[in-house]
Formats: C-alpha cells, sequence, structure tokens
C-alpha cells in the first residue's frame, strides 16, 4: 500500500519534468541492461576467472593435504582426494620432523602464540601512546622524531638487523622471547604511531581541551577519554600487528634460538628439510596450519582488515 | 634583565609537556638510535674490513670492490631488477584493470575482493611453499598438463636457472596484487561521478576516459601505491627463501638474502654491511624523489 503511495507521489513530480525532457533529450536515466549483455558477460568472467586463479593454490593446498602419499604420486594435484584421510593433519601438528626434532608443528605453534600476544600489546600500548603525545601534547622536537620515524619504515631491515643484534646483546636478552617482543615493537611503531596520531588528531579538540579545563593530566586524558573513544582503531592496529608478527620470518630466525622459532620459520625447515622422504601431504597440512591463524583473522576482520592496510599503506 | 624574565615566563621550559616528553622516550630512542644510529652504524662499518666481529679498521671501499667482483651479487642484483621491474608492470597493470572491472557497479563486489585479497594475509612462507608445490615438475602444473596429453609441456620455473626468478614472480603477484587492486579501487572511488557524466555526454568510449582521464588524476594514488610496491620488492626474501633457497645454484638469489648469508652464516659482516648499504642507496633512491615531490618543493597537494 505505501508502495504504491509513493509511487504515485513520485509519479506526479516527475510526469510532467518527463514529458518535456522526452521531447528534448529522449529518455531519462540509462539505458535499462540486460543481465547477460555482452558487456556483463566480460566483466563477470574475467573476474571469475580470475577468482579462480586466486583460489587454485588454497583448493589445491587442502586437496593435497587430504590425499595419502600413495594417491599423490598416482594422481593429479587439482583432483580431489578418492579417500580423505587427516592423518597428514595429525602429523604435522605433531610429530613432523625439524632436523632430529620431532614433535611436529605444535611447537612452532605456541611459539608463535607467545610470540604474538606480548608483542601485538607492547606495541599497540607504546604506539598509542606516541600517537596521542604527537596529536595532542606537541612539544618541541616531536615532530622531526616522527619524521625520522616515518622515514625509518621505508629502510631495508637488513640495513638495521646489526645494530639491533649488538643491542640487544648488551642488554642481555639477544636470542630471547623478550628481545623479538622488543625487535617487533620497535618495528611495528612507525606505521602504528602513524595509525594512532592520524586517529587522534581526528577527533574533536573540543573534548581534550574541556578535559584540560576540568583539570586532567596525560594520562587520565589517555585512559579516561582517547581510550573509550578509539575501539575502532585499536582493533585496526590488532589486526595488522598479529597478522604481521603471526607472518614474520626474517626477525624470528634472525633474533631468537631454535628452541623459540617461530611457526613460519619452523615451517620452512620442516619442508625444506633435505633429509628423508619428502612427504607433500605433510607438507601441505602443515603450511595450511600455519596460514590459517591469519586467514582467520582475515575472514573474521573483514573491513576492517582493508582498512588496516589501506590505513598503513595509503598514508604511509 | 632579559635573562630574569625569559627565565620566570618561562621557568619549566624542559618539565612543560613533561608526561608526554616521558611517553615519547621509545618512540625517541627508536627513531634516534635504532632507525638513525642503526643505519649510520651499518654505513660507517661497510668500509671496515669487519669479519666475525665488528671491528673499526677501515679499508676503503675494498667490501664495495669485493661486492661487485662477487657473481653471487651480480646474479643477486639482475634477479632484483627483473623481479623489480616485472613485478611493478604486473601489478600496477593487473592491478588497475581488476580495480576497473570492480568499479563497474557489479555484484558480489565483497565477495571477489575477499577472494582477491586473502593471498596478501597469507605469509611470504606460505606463499612460496605452496607455489613450490605447484610448480613442481614430478606433480604439479606440468605433471597435470602432460596426463592431459600434451606430452612435451614444460613449464618448470623453479628447477630452470634461466627462469627461475619469474617462477618467483608468479608466487609474488598471487600475493600481491590483491593490495594494489584495493588501492586502485579506493582511488577509482574518489574519482567525481560527474567525470565520467561529462565524458559520457562527450561521447568519449570508456577505455579512452580511464587512459586519458582518469589514469593522470589518480596520479597520487599510482605515486604512493608505486613506492609501496618498489621498497617491498627491495626487502623481497621469505618468498625466495622458501620456494628456492637461492637454488638452483644460485640463479635465484637475491641482495637481501646475500645480506643475511653474509652477516649470520658466511661471518663474513664487512660484506653483509656493504650490501646492505647498497640495498639502503637503492631505497633512497626511490623514496627521495617521492618524498621530495609529496612534501616539499612548495606544491601543494590536490
Amino acid at each position: 500500500m505505501s508502495d504504491i503511495v509513493a509511487f504515485n507521489s513520485v509519479a506526479d513530480e516527475a510526469l510532467p519534468q518527463a514529458q518535456t525532457d522526452r521531447v528534448v533529450a529522449g529518455p531519462r536515466g540509462r539505458k535499462p541492461r540486460r543481465a547477460l549483455s555482452g558487456r556483463n558477460i566480460m566483466i563477470y568472467g574475467t573476474l571469475i576467472i580470475v577468482a579462480l586463479y586466486y583460489l587454485l593454490p588454497l583448493y589445491v593446498m587442502v586437496m593435497t593435504s587430504l590425499k595419502g602419499m600413495p594417491e599423490i604420486r598416482l594422481g593429479n594435484i587439482f583432483a580431489p582426494p578418492l579417500e580423505i584421510t587427516f592423518e597428514p593433519w595429525v602429523k604435522a601438528w605433531s610429530s613432523a620432523c625439524t632436523g632430529l626434532n620431532c614433535d611436529g608443528l605444535s611447537r612452532g605453534f605456541w611459539n608463535s602464540v607467545r610470540i604474538t600476544i606480548p608483542s601485538t600489546i607492547v606495541s599497540i600500548a607504546i604506539a598509542s601512546v606516541n600517537g596521542y603525545a604527537l596529536a595532542n601534547w606537541r612539544f618541541k622536537g616531536a615532530e622531526l622524531f616522527f619524521t625520522i620515524l616515518i622515514v625509518g619504515a621505508f629502510i631495508p631491515y637488513q640495513v638495521m638487523i646489526y645494530p639491533i643484534v649488538i643491542v640487544l646483546r648488551e642488554m642481555g636478552i639477544y636470542g630471547t622471547l623478550t628481545g623479538l617482543i622488543m625487535v617487533h615493537t620497535i618495528f611495528g611503531m612507525p606505521i602504528l604511531t602513524l595509525l594512532f596520531r592520524n586517529y587522534f588528531a581526528g577527533l574533536p579538540e573540543e573534548l581534550f581541551k574541556a578535559a584540560r579545563v576540568d583539570g586532567a593530566g596525560f594520562w587520565t586524558i589517555y585512559f579516561k577519554i582517547m581510550l573509550p573513544m578509539s575501539l575502532p582503531i585499536f582493533v585496526v592496529a590488532m589486526i595488522l600487528q598479529v597478522t604481521g608478527i603471526w607472518n614474520d620470518f626474517l626477525f624470528g630466525v634472525v633474533f631468537t634460538r631454535p628452541e623459540y622459532y617461530p611457526m613460519t620459520v619452523q615451517l620452512n625447515n620442516i619442508v625444506n628439510s633435505v633429509q628423508g622422504v619428502k612427504e607433500y601431504n605433510v607438507n601441505m597440512a602443515a603450511t595450511i596450519l600455519t596460514g590459517a591463524v591469519p586467514l582467520f583473522v582475515y575472514f573474521v576482520s573483514g573491513r576492517l582488515f582493508v582498512r588496516g592496510i589501506a590505513a598503513g599503506a595509503v598514508k604511509g | 634583565m632579559a635573562g630574569y624574565t625569559q627565565g620566570s615566563g618561562r621557568p619549566n621550559q624542559w618539565l612543560r609537556n613533561l608526561n608526554a616528553k616521558i611517553a615519547s622516550v621509545p618512540m625517541i630512542l627508536t627513531a634516534v638510535v635504532i632507525f638513525l644510529g642503526g643505519t649510520i652504524w651499518t654505513v660507517v662499518y661497510s668500509f671496515t674490513n669487519s669479519k666475525l666481529l665488528p671491528r673499526l679498521s677501515f679499508v676503503g671501499f675494498d667490501q664495495y670492490e669485493r661486492l661487485w667482483d662477487a657473481p653471487r651479487w651480480l646474479v643477486s642484483v639482475q634477479n632484483l631488477a627483473i623481479y623489480g621491474i616485472f613485478s611493478l608492470i604486473f601489478s600496477l597493470v593487473i592491478g588497475f584493470v581488476l580495480a576497473a572491472l570492480m568499479d563497474q557497479k557489479i555484484r558480489f563486489e565483497n565477495t571477489f575482493r575477499t577472494i582477491m585479497l586473502y593471498p596478501f594475509a597469507l605469509s611470504f612462507i606460505v606463499t612460496g611453499l605452496v607455489w613450490q608445490w605447484l610448480l613442481n615438475p614430478e606433480f604439479g602444473i606440468q605433471s597435470v598438463v602432460r596426463s592431459l596429453g600434451w606430452e612435451s609441456f614444460t613449464f618448470d620455473p623453479l628447477y630452470n636457472a634461466n627462469i627461475v626468478i619469474y617462477g618467483i614472480l608468479i608466487a609474488a603477484l598471487w600475493q600481491g596484487t590483491g593490495l594494489v587492486m584495493c588501492l586502485m579501487l579506493a582511488g577509482l572511488r574518489g574519482i567525481d561521478e560527474d567525470i565520467w557524466k561529462a565524458a559520457r555526454v562527450d561521447g568519449i568510449p570508456m577505455w579512452k576516459t580511464y587512459i586519458f582521464v582518469v589514469i593522470p588524476m589518480m596520479r597520487g594514488v599510482f605515486i604512493t601505491t608505486l613506492v609501496i610496491i618498489a621498497s617491498g620488492i627491495v626487502k623481497v626474501y621469505d618468498l625466495v627463501v622458501a620456494q628456492t633457497s637461492g637454488g638452483p645454484g644460485i640463479a635465484s638469489e637475491v641482495p637481501a638474502k646475500y645480506v643475511y648469508d653474509y652477516m649470520f652464516q658466511a661471518q663474513n659482516l664487512g660484506q653483509g654491511f656493504a650490501a646492505s648499504t647498497m640495498m639502503l642507496i637503492t631505497v633512497a633512491i626511490i623514496i627521495v624523489p617521492w618524498a621530495y615531490l609529496e612534501f616539499g618543493g612548495g606544491r601543494k597537494r590536490v
């Protein structure tokens, strides 16, 4: 009923104008398209082929990991398994070998957890306070340090690795988890500080001023006003850090001892080890397991992930 | 007298914003000690003959001469150049075309974007290992095509020293084009709808509008994307380690791997420092003109 009313009123308004327009310029609006126009077939066709190309490796990974080795040797990597087996997954998780250690990827997984959680928390805590100081409490020289920080984000890690090794060694934390957490905090700082600075700078200044007038200090304003207002940006930062740190390889290899190797390093050691018979199904199961955490974060966070990398990328 | 007024007017020059300064200590230390100090340290030590441990005995440009005489370094640089040029061209072109397709008010846009971007969430190690498996000549794409009846089909980039770098390129593009597409799409969405209307009124074909109107308008997005891709290219390391470990032989070595191997495995720090300084110079060549265009030069950003 209401639809009809709405339609009528629209029609009443539009009719006279439409009539004159038709005389002058023909029908208004875009030409209605058929769903199967050549243009649409081309667009969707291309996109579907591209999507298949992107999905192919994931598909092959899963299929391979569910097959037994005899089937892999005989068959084709794109074929679904004739007989589904979860043995490769169990083996990858609990008994795949790196060198002499045969306790599977689970060790690397827990190492990565122990690295990722504290690194994410520490780096975000420090960077958010930095960003807050830069946005609301500008002091002399702050911009200079910030510029150095941002320029530093572009310097290849290889240039700074060795000096950091020396610093960590002097502090007695080279090779430990604490050292690696510090490294992640350092290299996460440019992008996170930028993210938080821009976000805090975009908040209404009146809030900050009102709090100042009421006598709130640096930390009070941070914890009572800024923090509760900026949960979305904290989530974005968390997504950025969790995926970034989980996927790190170089720092894990350089700054930890083998017993603390993160999952990516252990995965590479398992798959690319030269000893023994190659078990491709176990390798692929291990690869999926390592990719599972960032993929999970990606699919759950959806748009926020895009926002995170866009914030990181476009403004970086 | 003047001193007195200044003293009383601003008695707490150093104490002003004290909390903010204390809170910024980690940032200041990172910026000055690690980023600035570390970089200078590495550059200085690249002029020494440090072997197992860093030592300050200067040898001038010896390390650089040795570096540019080393076949492995030359292969690394050549690989990086090929990889860099092709991944720049392909990711910009593919990324833009995909973004243009996505911008046609299509349905399921979110689904397509999710699919194209998911590889970006994966690590280079995972990416490298998947493509190592797909490009495995015994079981992968080559064997599948052969089993379909094309017996002489050859596609084994990872085992052919001449084309191994293209095998790495395929994996890198799979991982990274989704991001470029997203950046480009954001750029396209920023183009005023009126531009399209005007072009349509003037009867300009769509592809011409893209090339002559839209792309020049997206100059900023293109440059930013270029800088992001380029600074990623110089750092490429994990992907090569996972996919080929630099093989066959030294055919797929890259500079970042050279640095790591000389610093932490060959115990030849001087070479590592010299090679990393070369990486720094490469990045500077990319970044400095961009930073000048973007932030300096007195030109206002549009």
